[in-house]
């Protein structure tokens, strides 16, 4: 029952991050395309700061999936036993 | 749970272990039953007497391997800072001018006070970063079974990669806070300081008002400044801890049969190369950000 709801979180964990940094990467990228279409010299420059920004994006799912790895295959074989 | 899940877990618990040098009390039990008489300093031989150690406790590779790059940093920079010349450079020179050209060019563009530290330290952490990650390719199992070897201690803990201990991800990034707040102090004084904490997202100038505003804003400018350190650190410590989690996983393929393995070969290598993106970026992340909290803290806010 505790292992069970070990992976239930550990699925929610990820499943939930990555739907929101999809989203957030879905709009980042949009957006970064829709600036360069409107400047395109300024792409490069745009290109940086998207970077920026996807790495700040990047850590929540990373970290996620780091913690959920964690709990599937440390947690949860350490409660079933 | 079958014997291999568990030997599975031992395997990623080992992995995930540091070399840790620590205070055990008087009269602990070692895991092998022995029964200490004295307050000593040893090495731990399973994670749970690391545990045990609490506070008083080192980690001596990512300490090692932190140093050990740092003087790879500054010994190579070194030579090449001696050897420069302006006729023909050579590659090694062109490769440094060009990341500290790169540095040089981004701190201009979102520092624009006068301080001589904080571009060589934008420099430094970037660069020192950038050679920690950088440590996560090297396959998860090489240097800790070359440690074995070496010190033929077959529990012999060795976590390479010193960015997935958050002791020192977490030591950086204070370090960071620290010179944060003495900048800032050292820039408004002390008391342009208090004011930024009390009087800052709401103030109307009516002392009597004032009053009853300066809890809420204490408590907001209090968990502002707290979670920029501890986002900073934990940052760069999730995004290293989760892929080399994940390295450590898909080395475990390689112990079950010929097709998994050339499998996980693949799976490694795929994940390496998405690797390649995240180390330069979480390197970048973190020496902009320090950047930007180094250029708040000059800040002299005229605006409530």
């Amino acid at each position: 029952m505790a292992q069970a709801l070990v992976y239930i979180a550990a699925a929610l964990l990820i499943g939930l991050g990555a739907l929101g940094t999809g989203i957030g990467f879905g709009s980042l990228g949009g957006k970064l395309l829709e600036s360069i279409g409107r400047q395109p010299e300024q792409g490069p420059a745009l290109m940086g700061k998207m970077f920026l920004m996807a790495g700040l994006l990047d850590a929540v799912p990373m970290v996620s999936v780091g913690m959920g790895m964690y709990m599937i295959f440390l947690v949860a074989p350490g409660i079933g036993g | 749970m079958s014997s291999e899940a568990k030997s599975s877990t031992d395997y990623i618990q080992h992995h995930l272990q540091n070399l840790a040098y620590g205070k055990l009390p008087a009269g602990y039990h070692r895991h092998d039953g022995k029964v200490i008489e004295q307050d000593t300093w040893t090495l731990a031989h399973n994670p749970q007497e690391a545990k045990d150690m609490g506070f008083n406790c080192l980690h001596l590779d990512t300490l090692g391997w932190g140093i050990a790059l740092g003087l790879i940093l500054s010994f190579v920079a070194l030579r090449v800072a001696r050897t420069a010349t302006v006729g023909k450079p050579s590659g090694i020179q062109s490769f440094v001018e060009l990341v500290v050209e790169f540095i040089n060019n981004l701190v201009n563009e979102t520092f624009h006070h006068k301080n001589r530290l904080v571009a060589p330290m934008a420099l430094t952490i970037f660069t020192w970063v950038l050679l920690m990650n950088l440590m996560d390719l090297i396959p998860v199992d090489w240097l800790p079974l070359l440690a074995v070897q070496v010190s033929g201690n077959e529990h012999f803990f060795f976590k390479v990669v010193p960015t997935t201990d958050p002791n020192a991800t977490l030591g950086m990034s204070i370090t960071v806070f620290l010179l944060m707040i003495g900048f800032s102090i050292k820039q408004k004084g002390l008391v342009g300081f208090v004011k930024e904490l009390t009087l800052h997202p709401f103030h109307s100038g009516k002392w009597y008002v004032d009053i009853f505003l300066i809890p809420v804003n204490l408590v907001l400018e209090t968990v502002g400044l707290v979670a920029k350190p501890v986002s900073l650190g934990l940052r760069l410590f999730g995004n290293m801890y989760a892929g080399e989690l994940i390295f450590i996983l898909i080395a475990m393929m390689f112990g079950y049969g010929l097709l998994t393995g050339i499998f996980g070969g693949v799976l490694q290598w795929v994940w390496a190369v998405f690797h390649l993106l995240v180390i330069p970026i979480q390197a970048f992340v973190f020496m902009i950000l320090t950047t930007v909290y180094m250029a708040m803290a000059h800040d002299v806010a005229e605006d409530h």
